[in-house]
């Protein structure tokens, strides 16, 4: 089952790479990670998508836990919480195309931020079901290339992680 | 009062109450060494090589509780030194390695003698830091020796660049420390406790199982009172040995791959398991599948991550074992309901019908030296007093059988990793530590191959410690897999071109025994315990063919033990 761990940990440097370490180490999955200083300089924030058995989720969550630049996670699982995923995406995009694309990208609430002759960039964020859906639905067209930010969350409602 | 960066590092040490530093020189640490010659508080001890500096430094903690600290240069120091860090992380030894690190500017140009030494250390360390400004030194060192000693201690290294030692600053030493991102559990959750009471006084076939954790807690007085207050049966795994007195009628022994037959049948048919400090590492449970499954399992441990790692736990209790066993004894106390003293009865006669297996039997008439008869008169010569350092391999697993450990941090060997060439360095520490005590190393003439250079140290500083090395020409326990497991193919597990270790011992100023016959074996440790003064080594030339018994193969249950 796929869980959103979202950490506080110091923002030293090295951090980054105590986390993928641990990983890697013990073979467990990331499927995204993201990370950023948060208002506090001395925080970063990151976010990991992962996935496996409830042993193993455990395992991630107390092995992170322990990591020593590691202030406070919470596994988003089983708490109500919003997330979403920034997409950039580039397509190809002459002709009728370039209607069908634009309409597509305003049924999603996608913006075009820039513009060719032959091409159109659009960014569009939302959970990782929609930009999946999105995805999907340029299906004809052809994508030039595409970039997503990794999941990001926050718990709902007036409860903070810190 | 403004000092450069290589004294602050040697203020910090006498801050922290550190005696010895044991480390090699190199182009790094210059300034650091040039600071030491200044200064006569904390004492440096010379070593061959750094791995022999880490192990040095390793068996003083293990035998004192107290850091050990390291000190080396960059690239092939901090390389070197990796297998030693790497030993210290799996016994969770507290240990702060400080590793010399080219100047600032030159980090990332492949400068010479440059290894990105934090990126190498990162998975075998506790923590790690580069400090990067001559101001973050004395805090750096703080935060080092806490979070070495405390929680699940561990190995913290430091990386400092050449040039930060060289700058110079304001020092003063931090006074407390606290750390927003660590903040290990000290006391046990009290529910948890009266719960795990609850469950041990209605046991019927209840089993003690007690691992490293309790050495390192300073545990074994509360952890014997717990054990004799219930009268319940206590197995040790290899690190735990001596935390519960070998001698006692309650201890059944060790457990494990090479543990007794009392102990993994007990702990097979329990049905109420108490592991206090252990982590159920693979050479204790044998298959998974198999491990335990009628018991309720109970589960003290300082560190969240090795409760239900391996194995499900019923009832897990987070804390220091010595403060939460004192929680317990307190409420075993006050508990109205008292041990089940029919069953017990019960399984206590079940328990000496295993017993009566005999399962450490050997052949005593052969003509040819048994290793495990050289450990049990080593026993006796020393009245089982001495502290006994060992390397890795069967002489390992006939010392942890033989030798009968009756208190803790007496009994100093790589459990975890398994480090051959551990023995006789941490040998050095631990005599370092404790000048007066019978020091003995219990090596294989291959393992004490892999860290001989250090018999130099040994002599530079007059350490007396006593050699007892189990020479059967074979790699013992490579071969006897190939003789169970591999149709007796012995792979290069035969060590030919084995030096005359007397007259190696002799050439760097030691004294050397050759003993080849059973009836001298006695006479010469005797002999040579009596020389207080000599590093002794004992080449005991034994019986080629023996092998480690009990033994449970890999993937079997405990239950399902090949003996002799």
């Amino acid at each position: 089952m796929k869980h959103i761990i979202s950490i506080i940990l110091e923002n030293e440097s090295g951090a980054l790479s105590r986390v993928a370490g641990l990983f890697s180490a013990r073979a467990y999955n990331i499927e995204s990670l993201t990370v950023a200083p948060t208002d506090d300089p001395s925080l970063s924030r990151m976010t990991i998508v992962t996935s496996g058995t409830d042993e193993i989720i455990e395992q991630i969550n107390k092995q992170l836990n322990k990591l020593i630049d590691v202030v406070k996670l919470i596994d988003f699982t089983g708490h109500v919480h919003v997330a979403r995923e920034l997409m950039l995406i580039k397509v190809h995009a002459t002709g009728e195309e370039r209607d069908e694309v634009k309409r597509l990208a305003d049924i999603f609430r996608g913006n075009v931020i820039d513009v060719t002759d032959t091409t159109y960039t659009i960014e569009i964020t939302g959970n990782s079901e929609k930009i999946d859906a999105f995805v999907e639905s340029l299906s004809s067209i052809t994508i030039h290339e595409m970039v997503r930010s990794g999941l990001i969350g926050i718990s709902r409602g007036e409860k903070a992680l810190i | 009062m403004e000092l450069t960066g290589a004294e602050i590092i040697i203020e910090s040490l006498k801050a922290e109450g550190v005696e010895f530093v044991f480390g090699y020189p190199g182009g790094a640490v210059l300034h650091i060494y040039d600071a030491f010659d200044k200064q006569e508080a904390v004492q440096h001890i010379l070593v061959r090589h750094e791995q022999g500096a880490t192990h040095a430094a390793d068996g003083y903690a293990r035998a004192t509780g107290k850091p050990g600290v390291v000190l080396v240069t960059s690239g092939p120091g901090a390389t070197n030194a990796v297998t030693g860090i790497a030993t210290a992380y799996m016994d969770s030894v507290p240990m702060v390695v400080i590793t010399g690190q080219v100047p600032k500017p030159l980090i990332g140009n492949d400068a010479f003698q440059e290894v990105d030494s934090v990126g190498i250390t990162r998975p075998v360390v506790k923590h790690n830091f580069l400090i990067k400004d001559v101001r973050d030194v004395a805090m750096t060192f703080k935060k080092a020796f806490y979070i070495a000693t405390t929680g699940r201690p561990g190995p913290v290294v430091i990386d400092i660049p050449k040039d930060i030692t060289a700058e110079k600053t304001d020092f003063s030493y931090p006074a407390e420390i606290k750390m927003r991102s660590y903040n290990p559990t000290v006391k046990g959750h009290i529910g948890q406790i009266k719960r795990a009471v609850d469950v041990i006084l209605s046991a019927e076939r209840p089993m003690i199982y007690t691992g490293g954790g309790v050495i390192l807690g300073n545990a074994s007085e509360q952890l014997r009172s717990f054990t004799r207050g219930l009268g319940y049966p206590i197995t040790n795994t290899l690190m735990g040995l001596g935390a519960y007195p070998a001698s006692d009628k309650q201890f059944t022994g060790m457990l494990g791959m090479h543990g007794t037959y009392e102990s993994n049948m007990a702990m097979h048919n329990c049905d109420v398991l108490i592991a206090i400090g252990a982590r159920f590492d693979d050479r204790v449970t044998g298959n998974l599948e198999k491990f335990c499954h009628d018991a309720t399992i109970i589960h003290i441990d300082v560190d969240p991550a090795s409760i239900s790692k391996n194995v499900k736990v019923d009832i897990p209790i987070v804390g220091e074992v010595a403060q939460v066993l004192e929680d317990m004894n307190k409420a075993l106390e006050k508990a109205e309901k008292k041990p089940n003293a029919l069953a017990l009865g019960k399984w206590w006669a079940q328990i000496n019908e295993w017993r009566s297996q005999d399962c450490l039997k050997y052949d005593r008439d052969s003509e040819l030296i048994k290793p495990q008869y050289v450990i049990e008169q080593l026993h006796e010569v020393t009245g089982g007093k001495a502290i006994v350092t060992c390397d890795v391999g069967q002489h390992q697993m006939w010392a942890a059988q033989y030798y009968g450990f009756d208190e803790p941090r007496r009994w100093i060997n790589s459990g975890g990793l398994g480090t051959m060439g551990f023995g006789m360095p941490a040998a050095m520490g631990v005599q370092f530590a404790f000048p007066d005590e019978t020091v003995v190393c219990i090596t294989g003439e291959s393992s004490i191959q892999m860290c001989i250079q250090e018999l130099g140290t040994c002599r530079q500083y007059g350490l007396p410690i006593k050699i007892i090395c189990l020479n059967n020409r074979y790699m013992g326990m490579v071969r006897q897999w190939q003789e169970f497991f591999y149709e007796k193919r012995y792979a290069m597990s035969y060590m030919e071109s084995l030096p005359d270790f007397v007259a190696l011992a002799k050439s760097y100023g030691h004294t050397g025994m050759l003993v080849d016959k059973p009836a001298d074996v006695r006479g010469a440790l005797e002999q040579a315990l009596a020389n207080k003064n000599e590093l002794v080594f004992m080449d005991f030339i034994t019986d080629q063919t023996e092998n480690v018994y009990p033994m449970i193969p890999a993937g079997a249950g405990l239950n399902e033990m090949i003996l002799v």
